[in-house]
C-alpha cells in the first residue's frame, strides 16, 4: 500500500514503514534504547530527506519512550530525580544541537558529521561494553557479584554532590547534566535518542545499578526528543506527521513486546547483544567513509528562491 | 494505462481531428502548430505514486516535433567529494541559478545532426542543451562541463531527468501524441510543456502550455498546516506521538 508524505515528499510503501518502526521498536524495548540510531540511517536509505528524517525520528521518539517507560515504571525502574538532572543538561544540549545542525547543513559537511561522530561514538562504547560484558558472562554464571561498587575517581572529587536515593548513589550532579547535555546534542544532530550512549555512560560514569538504567534513560529522553521535534518542526517544518505516526503504530507495538522480551535477558547479555548490534553500524558507516562512494558528485534539494 | 484515461484520451483526440479538419478547410486561417495536454493539473493525493500525462496535437504539414517539459527551478547546489586523511568528504561545490526541478524531452526522429546546435540551445531541446548557470562565474569550462554532468546525473539517477529522449509518434499525417511521466518525487509547482515544429533545421512554430503540479486534499492540508501553524503542528505531532505511546502502554498492560 503506497502512501504519500506530505513533508517528505515522497511516496512510500506503508507496510515497509510500519515494519521498520516495529522491528526497530522491539530491540528499543529489549534494550532501553530508542533506536534512532538504526531508524534515521535506514529512513535516509529510502530516500527520506536527511532533515526531515531526523526531525520526523525526534516526534516518533517521544512516543516510543513513553510507551517504553511505562512498562519500566510499573517495575519502578525509573530514577525520576535523576532523570531530572539530566534533562536540565538534555534541554541545552537539544538547543544547541538544533543550531549546529543548521550550520553544519548550510557548509555541506552534516553526513559526515554525523557518520563520523556515529563511527567515534558508536565505536568506542560498543567495544567498551562488549569487552566488559563479555568478561561478566564469562566470569560470573552463578551469582552476579557487584565487586567494585566504589571507584575513587576524580569524577566523585566534583562539586554538587546529591544523593539520588533510587539509584543509591551520593554524586555531583553535574555528571548526570553532562551525560543529558551529550544525549541532546546527539537527539537534534544525529535524530537519535542517544540511549546507546546514556545507557553505558550511566552504568559505568554513574555506577547506576542495570535494571534502573533503561527506564530512567527512556524518561529523558522523551523530553530531550520532544523538545528536538518541537524546535524541528517550528524552525525547519522537517517533522512528517504521516511518517511519524506509521513509525510509531509499529514502533509502540514493537517496544512492548521488547521491554518483555528484555526482562528474560540478564543485564551482561544484553548489553553484549546491544554492543555487537552498534557495533555492527559503527562498522558498515566507517567502511563507507573509506571506501569509494558510487558517484563522488552528490547534490541537494532546490531551494526555491 | 487505465481504461478510463484511455477513454478521456480518446474525447480530446476526437475533438481535435474535427477540429484539424475544420481547419484544413480554411487554409488562409491555418496555425501551424496546436497541441494540448490530457490534464493540466497533476494532483498529488495521498496514494500519489506518479502520473502520466499525455500531450497531443497537430501539425499543417511536414517536419519534426519536439516537446520538452520542464518543471519549477530552483538554486541547486552540486558537491564533490575527495579523500582527506582517508576519508571521502566534501571538498568543492557550485551552485546552480535555475536548475529546472524536472526535464523531460521527447522527439518524433533525432535531431542531432539535423538541427544546429545553436537551435537546440536557444529552445533547450535535449539534455546537453539545458541552460544551467554557475552562481560562481570563475570556473575553468572544464570544471564546469565536470560539475554539470553531475548534476544530470544526479537527478536522472532520481528519475526527475530523462535518461534518454523519448519518442513523439504520428497518428497519420497530422496528429502527434507523447507519454511524459512524472515520478512520485516530483516537485510541485508549475510547468510548462513546449512543442516545437523544427522544418528544414530551424524551429518554425511553438506553443507552450502549462502544466500545474500541486498537493490536494489531506496531504496539501498537513503540508499547509505544517508551514503556516508551525507551533500548533509540532504541537500535535508530539501530543499523537504521546498519546500513542501512552495507549500502546495501556493495551499491553494486562496481557
Amino acid at each position: 500500500m503506497q502512501i504519500y508524505l506530505p513533508i517528505a515528499e515522497l511516496s512510500v510503501n506503508a507496510l515497509l514503514i510500519l515494519m521498520l518502526g516495529g522491528g526497530v521498536g522491539f530491540l528499543s524495548g529489549l534494550f532501553g534504547v530508542g533506536g534512532g540510531f538504526l531508524m534515521t540511517p535506514l529512513l535516509i536509505f529510502i530516500g527520506v530527506p536527511p532533515a526531515v528524517a531526523v526531525g520526523t525520528q525526534a516526534n516518533q521518539l517521544v512516543g516510543a519512550s513513553v510507551s517504553g517507560v511505562l512498562a519500566h515504571w510499573r517495575r519502578n525502574n525509573v530514577d525520576v530525580k535523576l532523570g531530572g538532572i539530566m534533562l536540565i543538561g538534555g534541554a541545552v544540549g537539544t538547543g544547541l544541537g538544533v543550531w549546529l545542525f543548521g550550520l553544519l547543513q548550510k557548509l555541506g559537511h552534516i553526513d559526515l558529521v554525523i557518520s563520523l561522530s556515529y563511527v567515534l561514538f558508536l565505536g568506542t562504547v560498543s567495544s567498551l561494553m562488549l569487552t566488559e560484558s563479555v568478561r561478566a558472562i564469562v566470569k560470573g554464571r552463578g551469582a552476579p557479584v557487584r565487586s567494585k561498587l566504589h571507584h575513587h575517581t576524580w569524577l566523585h572529587g566534583l562539586p554538587l554532590k546529591m544523593r539520588f536515593p533510587r539509584s543509591r548513589l551520593y554524586i555531583s550532579a553535574l555528571l548526570p547534566a553532562f551525560i543529558g547535555f551529550v544525549g541532546g546534542v546527539l537527539v537534534a544532530i544525529m535524530g537519535i535518542g542517544g540511549g546507546f550512549l546514556l545507557v553505558p555512560a550511566m552504568i559505568y560514569i554513574l555506577g547506576m545499578p542495570t535494571a534502573l538504567v533503561a527506564g530512567t534513560s527512556l524518561f529523558q529522553i522523551i523530553f530531550t526528543t520532544g523538545l528536538a521535534a518541537f524546535l524541528q518542526a517550528v524552525g525547519n517544518q522537517t517533522v512528517d506527521i504521516v511518517l511519524a505516526l506509521l513509525l510509531l503504530v509499529g514502533g509502540v507495538i514493537g517496544a512492548q513486546f521488547g521491554t518483555r522480551a528484555g526482562a528474560k535477558l540478564r543485564g551482561e547479555q544484553a548489553r553484549a547483544l546491544l554492543a555487537l548490534m552498534v557495533l555492527a553500524v559503527a562498522v558498515k558507516l566507517a567502511v563507507d567513509l573509506v571506501i569509494r562512494p558510487e558517484d563522488i558528485y552528490s547534490i541537494t534539494l532546490p531551494v526555491i528562491r | 494505462m487505465t481504461r478510463r484515461s484511455r477513454c478521456l484520451l480518446a474525447l480530446p483526440v476526437a475533438i481535435l481531428a474535427g477540429f484539424c479538419l475544420w481547419q484544413a478547410s480554411r487554409p488562409a486561417w491555418a496555425q501551424s502548430l496546436v497541441a494540448d495536454l490530457s490534464s493540466h493539473l497533476i494532483a498529488i493525493t495521498t496514494g500519489f505514486t506518479g502520473t502520466d500525462v499525455v500531450l497531443f496535437g497537430a501539425v499543417d504539414g511536414d517536419g519534426d516535433v519536439a516537446v520538452v517539459v520542464q518543471g519549477p527551478e530552483g538554486e541547486v547546489t552540486v558537491r564533490r567529494k575527495d579523500r582527506v586523511a582517508g576519508i571521502w568528504m566534501n571538498v568543492e561545490d557550485v551552485a546552480f541559478a535555475r536548475v529546472p526541478a524536472y526535464y523531460n524531452v521527447a522527439v518524433t526522429a533525432p535531431l542531432e545532426g539535423v538541427v544546429p546546435p545553436t537551435v537546440l540551445q536557444r529552445h533547450e531541446i535535449g539534455l546537453d542543451y539545458v541552460r544551467l548557470l554557475p552562481e560562481k562565474v570563475k570556473l575553468t569550462p572544464e570544471k564546469l562541463a565536470e560539475f554539470r554532468a553531475a548534476l544530470i546525473r544526479n537527478k536522472q539517477r532520481a528519475g526527475l531527468y530523462t535518461t534518454e529522449v523519448g519518442e513523439v509518434s504520428f497518428l497519420g499525417q497530422r496528429l502527434f501524441r507523447t507519454r511524459i511521466f512524472f515520478p512520485a518525487n516530483v516537485a510541485t509547482g508549475t510547468y510548462t510543456a513546449s512543442v516545437f515544429l523544427i522544418r528544414d533545421g530551424d524551429v518554425v512554430s511553438a506553443q507552450t502550455t502549462p502544466l500545474l503540479v500541486s498537493k490536494i486534499g489531506f496531504s496539501a492540508n498537513v503540508f499547509e498546516f505544517a508551514q503556516r501553524n508551525s507551533v500548533f503542528y509540532a504541537i500535535l505531532g508530539i501530543m499523537l506521538a504521546v498519546t500513542a505511546g501512552w495507549l500502546a502502554g495501556i493495551v499491553f498492560r494486562k496481557s
